[in-house]
């Protein structure tokens, strides 16, 4: 990983949609460098995706529901934590698995539309997986912050429009 | 109320000083909606948050009362470390430095410790807009040196030279530069240090922009042999570390210079906020990870807004530092002023006409890239289609 490849990885986290010819500029670059540069990170899967950040709470037709939960298991010897996280990740109702140090072993983020369908999640189709000991769901109640991005209140600049 | 005569009540000197033509854009761009501004002199940073915990912290601790009227003795060892590891410059905490409010204070008190009636200041130019009205109130008489965009705005020896005189006393240098972003190195210092030391001058040296150094690291001629003995060094935490509501900047210079500009400072300050000195003691023990980004952000948004200003059909030089370009819009037939207001009434884009940082200004505009990418990139669409339409 050279310079030149994290400063690329920075801008696009800060916005994916920031064109190729921009990005040329931003670094004194030629476009078709750039362009190899950022195929050559999509293909060795440090770029996996380009995604919006959205505040869905600002959606009115959305009303569905996280949870995050946490997972006490117990890897088999054959297949470890990661095959247990696999088995756990496959799910599509599930967004996020990680795996953690500390009073359990997999954090595991949820969406639902409602309370009921989680619980029914976690009830029917976590708790019965043979290696899980035990799961605590903590439902969210606001986000705040969500990958870097503060989602309220509005950062507005608050500069005078003219200054020596 | 009634009004008494400005003309039988104001000091002469008061109305001696012309407005600031920034003022008048100001009130002319602040009425409007939906403008994006690329005239803003100070970071669009906000405060990183450490310091502002700090502030915080301090005055949960009682750190509300006066500090030592030269600055928290801790700051000014701070001050003192911090110039040493980025610019090579020994000054002592004890006697040589002094925190100010701002670099506007420091430039101030400087002027009034050194400049008698009558004595000439050359000021390089276009340069800040209020170096040549804070001489006016010492008595001098300030001298503008014009840079020109074919140098890229640098001072060079011949232009200096050209303008010493038996009456000259010192030299205002500000590189990097506002607005101009020109940017001086060792070799070309050492030209100048040389012509001021057989003339005998004074140095005031206004470094605030120093940290935004682009392309080479920032040499200040204090470091240059022979020169810290006759050179003030200005700078101050607004621009590096994106505090300009804090009001804190220093003065570092030889004893003697000081001890007089500490004595104006005791009377007419008493200190810098204490509040801010704390804040400014966090910034230099953990802020440099900041720095850095916050430079990295300019530099690619130079690079950009430069290029696509050539683009357009603005010719502009790469500016070293600071954060503005200082494209010329001379093709377009207009002066800076009228550019920049027709350019604010059709496309609502705020730039600060050249013309406002005196000589050598006309012909340019002041375009601040301190703006969001997002900002930059509309205002070069709009430019775009307001030059096109001129050409
Ligand atoms: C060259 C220069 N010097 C000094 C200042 C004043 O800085 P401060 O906020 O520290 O008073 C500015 C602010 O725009 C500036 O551009």
């Amino acid at each position: 990983m050279n310079e030149k490849e994290l400063e690329i990885l920075e801008i696009l986290e800060g916005n994916a949609r920031t064109p190729l010819a921009t990005i040329a500029d931003m670094m004194e670059m030629e476009k078709h460098e750039v362009e190899k540069i950022v195929k050559s990170l999509e293909e060795r899967d440090i770029i996996l995706n380009y995604q919006a950040v959205i505040n869905w709470d600002h959606v009115p037709s959305n009303d569905g529901v996280t949870a995050m939960i946490d997972v006490k298991v117990a890897p088999k010897r054959e297949i470890g934590f990661d095959g247990v996280a696999e088995r756990i990740y496959r799910f599509p109702e599930v967004k996020a698995v990680y795996l953690m140090s500390g009073a359990y072993d997999l954090s595991v983020q949820i969406e639902g539309k409602t309370m009921k369908e989680v619980a029914f999640f976690v009830s029917k189709k976590l708790s019965t997986l043979d290696s899980v000991l035990s799961t605590t769901t903590h439902f969210l109640l606001k986000k705040y912050k969500h990958d870097g991005v503060i989602f309220e209140p509005e950062q507005k600049d608050k500069r005078a429009v003219v200054s020596p | 109320m009634k009004q008494l005569s400005s003309k039988n009540y104001l000091s002469e000197t008061a109305r001696s000083i012309k407005p600031s033509g920034i003022r008048k854009f100001f009130d002319l761009a602040n009425e409007m909606e939906g403008v994006v501004s690329l005239g803003v002199g100070e970071p669009d940073f906000v405060t990183s948050w450490n310091i502002c915990e700090a502030a915080y912290a301090s005055m949960e601790s009682g750190y509300t009362s006066y500090s030592a009227n030269a600055g928290l003795l801790e700051l000014r060892q701070e001050i003192s470390t911090y110039l040493q590891k980025q610019f090579q410059l020994e000054y002592k905490a004890e006697k040589e430095i002094i925190v100010t409010t701002g670099a506007s204070q420091a430039i101030d008190i400087a002027f009034r410790a050194l400049v008698d009636p009558g004595d000439e200041v050359l000021i390089a130019e276009p340069g800040f807009v209020a170096y040549a009205p804070i001489v006016q109130l010492a008595g001098g008489i300030p001298v503008p040196v014009p840079t020109t965009a074919d140098n890229h705005f640098k001072l060079t020896v011949e232009q200096l030279e050209s303008h010493i005189n038996e009456k000259t006393k010192m030299v205002l240098l500000c590189f990097p530069n506002n607005p101009t972003g020109a940017t001086l190195d060792r070799e070309e210092l050492k030209k100048l240090a040389a012509v001021i030391r057989r003339h005998d001058l004074l140095v005031l040296s206004d470094e605030i922009y120093a940290e935004l150094s682009y392309d080479q690291s920032h040499c200040s001629i204090a470091s240059l042999p022979e020169m810290a003995e006759r050179t003030v060094v200005i700078s101050g935490f607004s621009k590096a570390f994106a505090m300009t509501g804090w009001r804190l900047g220093y003065l570092a210079g030889p004893e003697p210079l000081l001890q007089a500009m500490l004595k104006i400072h005791q009377y007419t300050m008493m200190c810098a906020p204490t509040i801010a000195q704390h804040g400014a003691l966090e910034a230099l023990r953990n802020g440099r990870e900041d720095v850095d980004k916050m430079v990295a952000s300019y530099r690619r948004r130079r690079n950009y807004f430069v290029k696509a200003s050539n683009r357009i059909g603005l010719p502009c030089h790469m500016p070293g530092g600071a954060f503005y370009a200082f494209p010329s819009i001379r093709e377009t037939g207009l002066t800076s002023e009228q550019f920049a207001e027709q350019l604010l009434q059709e496309e609502k884009v705020a730039v600060v006409p050249g013309s406002v940082f005196g000589a050598g200004g006309e012909g340019h505009v002041r375009c601040s890239y301190a703006a969001s990418m997002e900002a930059l990139q509309t205002a070069i669409e709009r430019i775009g289609r307001f030059v096109e339409k001129r050409l």
